[in-house]
């Protein structure tokens, strides 16, 4: 098996971490970095979109959100049953396996790109979509039959006007709007430059994601195994999904991908407004300290062999 | 120089909770307030402040005994039970009483 150099760089990244180095990126060069990575991925998607008319696309649209509010109801059930977690705990872990990972996603188009495999180049639009629904029915399961009120408007702020989803609206906004020749001055950085600026990410995301892993010696057997195989399994109904709305094998291992990955940014927080009695070392342990490198390293080629199989190229 | 005696309430406690806390403190009556990003550890792990579910804060304001009593008495109610919260308040002097 012969790894990226964006995956190196991320395992570079683990391994200062676990060896105890002190490297650590200043943290306006993370902010920085994600920044310039989910508005690129915006700008992108919004290019594309640009090129198409949106009214067959909504089909799909409603396809993929449909996925974003079942995944959750899924995991929840197997939380809380096999891995005997306390109600808080199980829906604030499904929320963030129900919502996404944007850098896996860029990891992931990048491993397209690199292999000459076509895909609907809209997908960023889809990131979107899946974001935010996850968050919302976790936050519901763990509200349904418990007394107190949960500050909606808050939440809504936070999960609406999060910084994630004001970058990738915006960037697919501003691509959308501005379209591929007035965007082409500024194609150097934000295309160009892209994969280079994803490979210095995920040497922080290496850093990062290290920093969990020593934290699951704490919280047991059950997440290692939560987090590796439902990742999986979620793939697998991506993929479907993907290939019931006419997705190609590349979109639909996208989407695979995406219904795979699980949220670390986006998540975290309107769970901690949410449902602050959820333990957030459980959630970011399993979405940060396992699912993350699991898909990083193993899951994205195991999904393009998983999408190759299951959808027919397109004609 | 003369001084005035003060309170200083400190809150040190998870950066998702800023607007939060921010909105609780001035209804209850201060008058203004400093939040710097911090990291640390304590009972509830370590928080480095690498990434955005990481952040510390660290949450001052200056008032009066009374104020200060009620934010230190609701940040406690409110928040101390599910987020990683240090509250301490302790006697400060002022130069200019009348700003705060």
């Amino acid at each position: 098996m012969s790894l990226d150099p964006v995956v190196l760089f991320f395992l570079l990244g683990v391994f200062a971490r676990l060896l105890k180095s002190d490297l650590r990126l200043p943290e306006a060069m993370y902010e920085s970095l994600s920044i310039y990575l989910l508005l690129a991925i915006g700008l992108k998607g919004g290019v594309e979109l640009s090129k198409h008319p949106i009214g067959p696309l909504l089909p799909q649209v409603g396809g993929v959100v449909l996925l974003g509010l079942m995944l959750p109801l899924i995991a929840y059930p197997v939380l809380r049953g096999l891995g005997r977690l306390p109600k808080p705990d199980a829906a604030s872990i499904a929320a963030h396996y129900g919502s996404v990972s944007m850098v896996t996603f860029a990891v992931a188009t990048a491993f397209l790109v690199d292999r000459g495999v076509a895909h609907e180049e809209y997908m960023p639009l889809f990131v979107v979509l899946l974001e935010v629904p996850g968050i919302m029915v976790g936050i519901l399961i763990a509200k349904l039959g418990a007394g107190g009120g949960v500050r909606w408007g808050a939440l809504a702020h936070e999960v609406f006007l999060g910084r994630s989803i004001v970058l990738l609206t915006g960037g697919l906004a501003i691509g959308w709007i501005s379209g591929p020749e007035a965007l082409a001055p500024q194609s150097k950085l934000f295309f160009d430059l892209f994969k280079a600026v994803l490979a210095l990410f995920m040497l922080e995301m290496g850093l990062v994601a290290a920093g969990r892993i020593r934290e699951l010696r704490r919280t047991g057997a059950f997440l290692l195994a939560f987090g590796t195989i439902v990742p999986c399994v979620f793939a697998v109904i991506g993929v479907v999904t993907g290939r019931a709305i006419g997705l190609s094998p590349g979109g639909a291992m996208l989407l695979g991908t995406l219904a795979a990955s699980a949220s670390y940014i986006a998540a975290p927080a309107a769970m901690r407004i949410a449902v602050p009695e959820a333990n957030p070392s459980l959630s970011l342990a399993a979405a940060l300290g396992v699912t993350f490198p699991f898909n990083i390293v193993f899951g994205i080629p195991m999904y393009h062999r998983i999408a190759t199989a299951l959808v027919p190229p397109a004609t | 120089m003369q001084t005035h005696a003060l309170k200083l309430v400190v809150v040190i406690t998870e950066a998702a909770l800023e607007t939060l806390l921010v909105k609780d403190i001035l209804a209850l009556g201060a008058h203004g307030y400093t939040v710097a990003d911090v990291r640390g550890g304590g009972r509830r792990g370590v928080r480095e402040g690498t990434w955005e579910a990481d952040r510390n804060i660290r949450l001052e304001v200056i008032c009066h005994d009374t104020v200060a009593d009620a934010i230190a008495e609701h940040v406690l109610q409110r928040y101390a039970l599910n987020y990683s919260t240090t509250v301490f308040v302790s006697d400060i002097g002022v130069l200019r009483p009348e700003k705060f």
